[in-house]
């Protein structure tokens, strides 16, 4: 369903991004991304979906090439994505219904279909009293599920979260989150990116470390015990030095 | 339809910047049209002085009224020659004395010689046509002299080119000023927008899809903004003619392609702007 093969990003002015990152998801996987700020779990995600092309390698997604997809193709694969941030996105002069119909509009989607699906994903992440809500009147976790409304109205197979908990305490994060397992329980595959060792810890979901642009762990590939995340992550120089905590 | 109402409703959204928008592009539109009313008064005024460009050629005393003829016929066929005229001596009598009314007195019948006055065709006024014509025309062994004002002809067609090469240069650089201040007008609006822009593109709206709107949207803004600067032209123009001197104003034919580069302009800069924002998101 995705696969990076031999994948390297080099951007002209801050250097080397990735280099040779190969993975798969399969269908209905839930997947971590974890590493420092600036191990390139961000830049991964962009190139799922496609908002950035790699410098060599490939990337695939549902049967679209990185190399060779046009701008229609990379359109209609991102109809077929579900994609949310950190910091949500949403359009603070709408409510929140507004908000999730939006992506329905913006795509051509019959018009008689609309009011049925957006109540339907509202209902889905619990948020179906707060429809008529701006995001003034929401609060961080609500804020969240409506931006993961939004991703699900049409109907994705994979949910592309970067740190969606970033900005949510404790208890909305466990909301979020526990919202996330049920969505991927459904049989939508999900990959998120996040600092959240925790959270990574309390679940058992395969979980692919980065560091410089490196993957350097994959539990699908090795034993669950090889990194059990019992220490921070580290920012290394080179793979033997540690200097830097975060 | 969708994008005309997703542009009608930004506007609605926004109404102080789609209304200064439209302010802005009136104002640097009206620069250019009040440019370009100045251009083409000056241009008639010396299309008017142009007119009164001509040959005259003074025919010998004892010329016999079939070579005149003749000859006029002979002149007619040349390429840069729009009207030949027979002037006897009565008529230039007449005149002079017309024209010249304080000294009607002094002159009297015979002292003026007959001629032939050619008038040339609008772009044929040239000294260097004006001399070629002369010239052939000397050759007629019954013409004894030929005078078409060398020194004032030369004159006027400096005066017409510089008069055209600046035109040019402050018409492209008033056109340059309105392009980049409407271009900027709407990358206000892109940029107001630029969040919605981004959650467009993340959704799988297609570029086209999300360039419609501010297309429609540049389409409309440059449409009233260019007839609202037609207004201001033709209120300045009202004012000039009614308090200093008779001007003209634009044909319908140059109204149309006022609005018309209005327009353009506004669909240009909205594509150049929201070009470049996609680019970068």
């Amino acid at each position: 369903m995705i696969r990076l093969t031999e994948v390297a990003k080099e951007y002209p002015r801050s250097g080397v991004a990735l280099t040779q990152v190969s993975f798969e998801v399969r269908k209905g996987e839930f997947v971590y991304l974890t590493g420092p700020s600036g191990s390139g779990k961000t830049t991964i995600l962009r190139l799922l979906y496609m908002d950035d092309k790699p410098t060599k390698g490939e990337v695939w997604v549902n049967g679209v090439s990185s190399n060779t997809a046009s701008g229609r193709e990379i359109s209609r694969l991102r109809r077929r994505l579900g994609i949310v941030f950190q910091d949500f996105r949403l359009l603070e002069d709408r409510s929140a219904e507004a908000n999730v119909r939006f992506a329905l509009e913006v795509t051509g989607a019959p018009k008689a279909t609309i009011r049925a699906k957006v109540a339907r994903v509202l209902t889905q992440v619990g948020l179906s009293s707060k429809a008529t809500n701006f995001p003034r009147e929401l609060s961080g976790g609500e804020q969240q599920r409506v931006a993961i409304a939004r991703a699900l109205i049409n109907d994705p197979f994979v949910l592309i979260a970067d740190e969606p908990t970033g900005n949510l305490d404790e208890r909305a994060t466990r909301s979020v989150f526990q919202l996330l397992r049920d969505i991927n329980a459904s049989g939508t595959a999900v990959i998120m990116a996040t600092h959240d060792l925790d959270l990574v810890r309390r679940s058992n979901y395969r979980t692919i470390e980065l560091n410089h642009g490196r993957v350097v762990f994959d539990s699908a590939e090795s034993p669950a015990s090889a990194r059990p995340f019992e220490e921070p992550f580290e920012v290394r120089d080179t793979p033997s030095e540690s200097t830097e905590r975060f | 339809m969708r994008s005309a109402r997703e542009a009608l409703t930004a506007s609605r959204r926004a109404p102080l910047l789609s209304a200064l928008g439209i302010v802005t592009i009136a104002f640097s539109l009206f620069a250019f049209g009040l440019f370009g009313l100045v251009a083409i008064n000056i241009r008639q005024a010396l299309d008017q002085v142009e007119e009164r460009v001509e040959i005259r050629a003074f025919l010998s005393d004892s010329t016999d009224i079939e070579s005149v003829a003749a000859a006029m016929k002979d002149i007619s066929g040349f390429p840069e020659v729009l009207r030949v005229d027979y002037v006897s001596e009565e008529k230039a009598l007449e005149r002079a004395r017309k024209e010249m009314g304080e000294f009607a007195d002094v002159f009297e019948s015979g002292v003026l010689p007959a001629s032939i006055e050619v008038h040339l065709r609008p772009g044929m006024r040239d000294p260097a046509s004006v001399k070629a014509v002369a010239d052939r025309m000397k050759t007629y062994s019954f013409i004894d002299d030929v005078r078409y004002g060398e020194e004032w002809v030369e004159k006027l067609y400096r005066l017409r080119t510089i008069s055209t090469v600046a035109g040019i240069a402050l018409g492209v650089a008033f056109a340059a000023v309105a392009i980049i201040i409407i271009g900027a007008t709407i990358r206000m609006t892109v940029l107001a927008r630029a969040k919605e822009i981004s959650i467009m593109r993340l959704v799988g709206a297609t570029d086209m899809f999300i360039r419609l709107p501010f297309l429609i949207d540049g389409l409309v803004k440059g449409v009233l903004g260019g007839l609202l600067a037609l207004v201001f032209v033709w209120v300045a123009n009202r004012v000039v003619n009614e308090y200093f001197i008779q001007t003209i104003f634009f044909d319908r034919q140059l109204i149309f392609l006022g609005v018309v580069g209005g327009a353009v302009m506004g669909v240009l800069g909205s594509l150049f702007s929201v070009g470049r924002h996609l680019r970068r998101i």
